[in-house]
């Protein structure tokens, strides 16, 4: 941000990007001198600096304990908002933005599956969700101190505080649960989109609460999960308290708002479930083409606008920070959506709203883990190349591969996700523009190194692809026991809405 | 009689409808088609997969009109309905039975 060296110098850098990673990938076998700078301030994490909790190493926990927390309003403002935008990602602009890439006859089939998985994902995250993500247990999932969301009054009746990312600053813990609450509700939905217009409904809601316990709960407490910034105060207590955090974030991971979590996660889920359930009916030989492009744009759009919610939310304070954050997201987006249109237009001779619609979501994809870790220039940067490289995975990827991912999900999310976990550890540089990584002991900012950043970056990505993978390999062979995967070929030629809902969108 | 079945461009459907009033045509029925002919179809790209659409919209008007009154008619629609271009569309002329005007029972030439 201050460290804003030259603008010329970083464009010729994002000219070299491409250079740079290869530079990088030479230099990822000094993984050893990783900077335990265990205090690394990482990830959109926090948690409840839960006073009882298990958190006893860092017996520190305690600073935020009994008397009634002092929030700040404007901080409960902004999340309380942010909360409210991600919903409205996912309903309508999701729905939409899905919605309109089906057919006609799927269009409802393919919005019930997203409404009412954000709804199951919801509830199941109050029950044990929250608990298992975001409470100390092990490096890879937590506990059940807020099985039911229990103890989150004190024993004077005052909401508990969750942790942000400054010391002595709070929010109330029910409010980062709901935040977080989004976020779980969400990331299933991503992957409705990789067997839309096939898959049954009962199959997917199981499905869903597998994949989400499974899959989602785990990755989620080991990126995110952490003690809090307050549990920094000594050399020796900040190495303590890193260890009662999850195990990617003990490595000093960056994902500020859920590039593993959210889109590699799904991302992996959605090829996985393509792969096995097979292509749709038709694939290749009769037109499978979008019913409606103006939704697709206006779910994009909305998409756009919620994301605010999501990435800034991830900031978890409305403090200046938040405004870089901001401006990372608009940009990163931006600069996509101009590389998607240019690519297609040069590779296939015209520019597509569609084209446009899906730039503008692999850029929000990309710059997710690395908004709240990089410069503007980093983020235009990003935007641009998340931009080329899902456009091709899109375009000629699957072609090339024959999988018939009906939204690309996997190309758009998982992609979008890697590139952008992996450049987070590029630009993530002081001498790029990044914000280096804060040391909440000393409170300087430093940074290990972009070979030694990105390979950090590149365990947690193999990490969350191998870890999901399974999980969905698995969970979709038991829904396929249980219920069956797929309709008939009948119902899938009526289509979903009338054979598998009973109703249709559109009268004639 | 004859019946008049013109299949012509969408947007050219207005004209023909006043250049028919203007002769004393006072009723047709009009019906949104698909088709092709040496226009042929065009393609369409979603995310690189290429479809190519091989009917294209047009619009039918059907004129159920009096033996001597055949020719202005279609001379009307040609000249309304043309824009030089390929795919303007095409008349078709075939003789009609019979008609019946269903309020009142009449028949024949009186019915229409």
């Amino acid at each position: 941000m201050n460290k804003f060296v030259e603008m010329g110098r970083k464009l010729a850098l994002i000219g070299g990007v491409a250079a740079l990673l290869l530079t990088a990938g030479g230099v990822l076998a000094d993984d050893a001198v990783q900077a335990v700078s265990s205090a690394a301030a990482d990830a959109t994490a926090t948690v409840a600096a839960t006073p009882e909790a298990a958190a006893a190493p860092a017996a520190e926990a305690a600073a935020a304990a009994p008397a009634a927390p002092n929030f700040n309003k404007g901080d409960i403002a902004w999340m309380l908002t942010s909360t409210l935008l991600v919903l409205f990602m996912v309903l309508p602009g999701l729905a939409l933005f899905y919605g309109g890439m089906v057919r006609a006859k799927n269009i409802l089939s393919l919005s019930m599956q997203i409404f009412v998985t954000f709804c199951l994902i919801s509830v199941l995250w109050a029950i044990y969700g929250y608990s298992l993500a975001f409470t100390a247990g092990n490096d890879f999932i937590g506990g059940l101190d807020r099985l039911f969301l229990k103890g989150m009054l004190d024993s004077a009746g005052n909401l508990t505080a969750a942790a942000t990312f400054s010391k002595g600053v709070y929010i109330p813990e029910y409010l980062y649960c709901a935040f977080q609450m989004t976020f779980a509700a969400l990331t299933p939905c991503l992957i409705v989109g990789a067997f839309a217009e096939r898959m049954k409904f009962s199959a997917v809601l199981l499905f869903m609460v597998l994949w989400f316990t499974f899959s989602y709960l785990p990755i989620a407490h080991m990126v995110w999960f952490w003690a809090g910034p307050d549990a920094y105060t000594t050399a020796d207590a900040g190495t303590a308290a890193t260890a009662t955090a999850g195990l990617i974030f003990q490595w000093g991971a960056m994902d500020f708002a859920g590039g593993t979590v959210v889109h590699i996660n799904a991302g992996i889920a959605g090829l996985v479930g393509c792969l096995l359930i097979g292509k749709r009916k038709g694939y290749g030989t009769m037109s499978l083409a979008p019913h409606n492009v103006p939704f697709t744009m206006v779910g994009s759009a909305l998409l756009w606008v919620g994301w605010f919610g999501f990435n800034v939310g991830s900031n978890l304070e409305a403090n200046g920070f938040a405004a870089q954050v901001f401006i990372n997201t608009f940009l990163a987006t931006a600069a996509a959506v101009l590389a998607w249109t240019f690519g297609e237009w040069a590779i296939l001779g015209k520019p597509t709203m569609l084209g446009a619609a899906s730039g503008a979501i692999a850029g929000l994809v990309a710059i997710t883990p690395a908004c709240g870790w990089v410069g503007p220039m980093g983020s235009i940067a990003i935007g641009i190349i998340a931009g080329i490289v899902c456009m091709l995975a899109v375009l000629k990827l699957k072609a090339a591969l024959g999988y018939d991912d009906s939204l690309d999900v996997f190309g758009v999310h998982c992609i979008g996700g890697i590139l952008g976990a992996l450049l987070t550890g590029v630009f993530n540089s002081p001498d790029l523009g990044g914000t280096g990584v804060i040391d909440y002991v000393t409170g300087v900012y430093g940074f290990s190194g972009i070979g030694s950043a990105v390979w950090i970056q590149a365990k947690a990505v193999g990490v969350t692809l191998v870890w999901s993978g399974l999980v969905s390999l698995v969970a979709y062979k038991l829904v396929d026991v249980i219920v069956g995967l797929r309709v008939t070929d009948e119902v899938e030629t009526e289509g979903l809405d009338t054979a598998e809902h009973g109703e249709r969108a559109y009268h004639s | 009689m004859k019946l008049v079945t013109a299949v012509i461009k969408p947007f050219k459907l207005d004209a023909v409808r006043e250049a028919l009033s203007e002769i004393g045509v006072h009723g047709m029925t009009v019906t949104e088609v698909k088709g092709f002919g040496r226009q042929k179809g065009h393609s369409e790209l979603y995310r690189g997969a290429e479809y190519v659409v091989d009917f294209l919209p047009k619009t039918k008007v059907e004129i159920a009109v009096a033996e001597g009154e055949v020719d202005r008619v279609v001379e009307a629609i040609t000249k309304a309905a043309n824009s030089s271009k390929i795919g303007d569309g095409k008349i078709f002329v075939s003789s009609l039975e019979q008609v019946v005007r269903i309020r009142t029972g009449e028949t024949g030439e009186e019915a229409l």
